[in-house]
């Protein structure tokens, strides 16, 4: 599902975020990435969601080679991963409904359609007395649910995370991370940046380590 | 191609599989397009109402741009008409010399009548003349002093409609002027093509007003929706990162740009017809004292009102394809 081959990032300035990094994601597999603030967590993720891209080296997802999508496919890539950030990214003026809503209407699904799915979608999550009411009255724990349940509504192969339980408390983080199992169990890949080393070692998946932009271990991928 | 490669690939090579990457029919997208442009035009309008005295201001200012050259041009396309109007009854006075009989006028008069330059020939008798100046001049008594009626006869000669260009009319005056029995003749062609000028001038200066207006709303609608697009750069950010192609998120602005033309040029007809009314009255008056028929610039016909309001919403969307054109490509997820 995620193929990294020899993958490096450079910025601007020269500063290398990423260096020479090889590992392998099954479709199905759910892994951490785990590492120091700067590792490269964050910016392996982004390349992975076409937000940045690899200056050498190729990074395929589903088969595609990203170097070869152009801009304009970018969007309907990206319909195929749920990406869920450490902080939330809800649209404050929309309801908890319109927020999950969102890309299921960026598809062009049927309202009647959007309604089963988002209320499909807030149930996983335990959410769906809230779909009325807007994300800011709610907690951070419980608006972390709605931007999971807003990830997985189109039902993405693959879901991406960076640091969803950065602002939680253990208790919440662990309920997020059940959260990501559950997915995982029905066959989405899980990709998850986080530096939470207590709650990772608890889960007892694939653990991938960056260092200074090197991977250190790949894990026990199969 | 790149979601169905992408999909396979999941359920392909893991069978316990159940959430499947989803993907509406294509005549549930299809119908979904219309739908969706539809809500997405009046949820623009919702967003404007949300702050009812800034869209005012703004629309207000576009109408203002808008109803100076539709104001103008309402003025210069009635003028013009009414110029028409003269020259359609352009007229040729003959003054007769004074020891004419007015057998030899009446024989005259059949003459010019059948001319084909000629549609019509009026004889207005020095007595007929006399009287009406009498009765309109004001100089009445005076009049009665005069033994000898000072007047002349007077042929009336209008030119038939075919017949009615300016160089036609010179060649008529000249063979008007053979005849050996007229006095002199009269035509007063001159102001009519000086006012032709100044009309044409006045044409002129409505292209160029109007041109700088447009471009004055196009840079207003482009502001304010470079402004909307700053104020919701984390909306269009989480849009861009959840597979929003950038038609799909533009829509909201362009509709917008296009309310704000519309209600630019609904103020726009407003203030023209309010100019209008204001300026009817008085020029009404003014007409009585030519002692012409009442003339009156009426209400904004409408073709025109048709057309400011095609131009507004025009402008407007172009306004505001231009600044998200130029300001959307800056707003990446970082």
């Amino acid at each position: 599902m995620i193929q990294f081959d020899q993958v490096s990032k450079r910025f601007q300035g020269g500063n290398e975020a990423l260096s020479q990094v090889n590992f392998h994601l099954h479709p199905g597999e759910m892994a951490f990435l785990t590492g120091h603030s700067g590792a490269g967590k964050s910016t392996l993720l982004k390349l992975i969601a076409l937000i940045e891209r690899a200056s050498t080296g190729n990074v395929i997802i589903g088969g595609k080679n990203l170097n070869r999508v152009s801009r304009h496919a970018i969007p309907y890539l990206r319909r195929n991963m749920g990406i869920i950030f450490q902080d939330y990214q809800l649209l404050y003026d929309r309801t908890v409904f319109d927020n999950v809503a969102l890309p299921l209407i960026i598809s062009g699904f049927s309202s009647r359609e959007v309604k089963k799915r988002v209320h499909a979608a807030l149930d996983k999550v335990g959410l769906l007395r809230f779909e009325k009411k807007y994300p800011i009255t709610l907690s951070g724990g419980e608006q972390q649910r709605v931007s999971i349940a807003r990830a997985v509504v189109n039902k993405p192969a693959l879901l991406l995370a960076d640091e969803p339980t950065g602002n939680l408390d253990p208790d919440l983080s662990r309920e997020i991370m059940d959260l990501f199992m559950a997915f995982n169990q029905v066959g989405v890949t899980v990709l998850i940046a986080s530096h939470d080393i207590p709650l990772i070692n608890q889960l007892n998946k694939r653990i991938i380590q960056l260092s200074h932009g090197k991977l250190l271990t790949a894990g026990n991928g199969s | 191609m790149i979601e169905n490669n992408f999909a396979n690939n999941n359920s392909g090579e893991s069978s316990s599989v159940q959430l499947r990457q989803l993907k509406p029919s294509f005549s549930s997208r299809f119908k979904e397009f219309f739908i969706r442009h539809l809500q997405v035009f009046f949820y623009s309008l919702g967003l404007l109402s949300r702050t009812p005295f800034a869209t005012l201001m703004t629309a207000s200012a576009l109408g203002i741009a808008l109803a100076l050259p539709a104001g103008l041009f309402v003025i210069l396309d009635h003028a013009r008409q009414l110029s028409g109007d003269i020259n359609s009854i352009n007229q040729i006075s003959l003054f007769m010399k004074k020891e004419v009989s007015k057998k030899t006028i009446d024989s005259i008069q059949k003459k010019l009548e059948n001319y084909p330059e000629i549609a019509q020939v009026k004889h207005i008798s020095r007595d007929v003349a006399l009287q009406e100046f009498q009765k309109n001049s004001g100089f009445g008594d005076a009049l009665k002093a005069l033994k000898n009626n000072p007047l002349p006869d007077l042929l009336i000669v209008f030119p038939s409609l075919t017949h009615n260009e300016p160089e036609q009319i010179n060649n008529l005056l000249t063979e008007l002027k053979k005849i050996k029995q007229v006095d002199l003749v009269q035509l007063d062609i001159q102001w009519l093509q000086r006012l032709y000028a100044i009309l044409h001038i006045g044409q002129r200066g409505v292209l160029i007003i109007g041109s700088l207006l447009a471009l004055g709303v196009l840079l207003i609608v482009g502001n304010t929706i470079r402004l909307a697009i700053e104020n919701r750069r984390s909306e269009i950010v989480v849009m861009k990162l959840i597979g929003g192609t950038d038609s799909f998120i533009r829509r909201p602005f362009l509709y917008t740009g296009f309310w704000y033309g519309l209600l630019g040029s609904l103020i726009a007809i407003l203030l023209v017809n309010l100019s209008l009314i204001i300026i009817n009255d008085p020029l009404a008056h003014l007409s009585s004292l030519y002692d012409s028929h009442l003339f009156s610039l009426g209400l904004m016909g409408i073709n025109v009102s048709l057309m400011l309001l095609f131009s507004g919403c025009f402008l407007g969307l172009m306004g505001a394809r231009i600044a998200v054109g130029k300001h959307f490509k800056e707003i990446e997820p970082k």
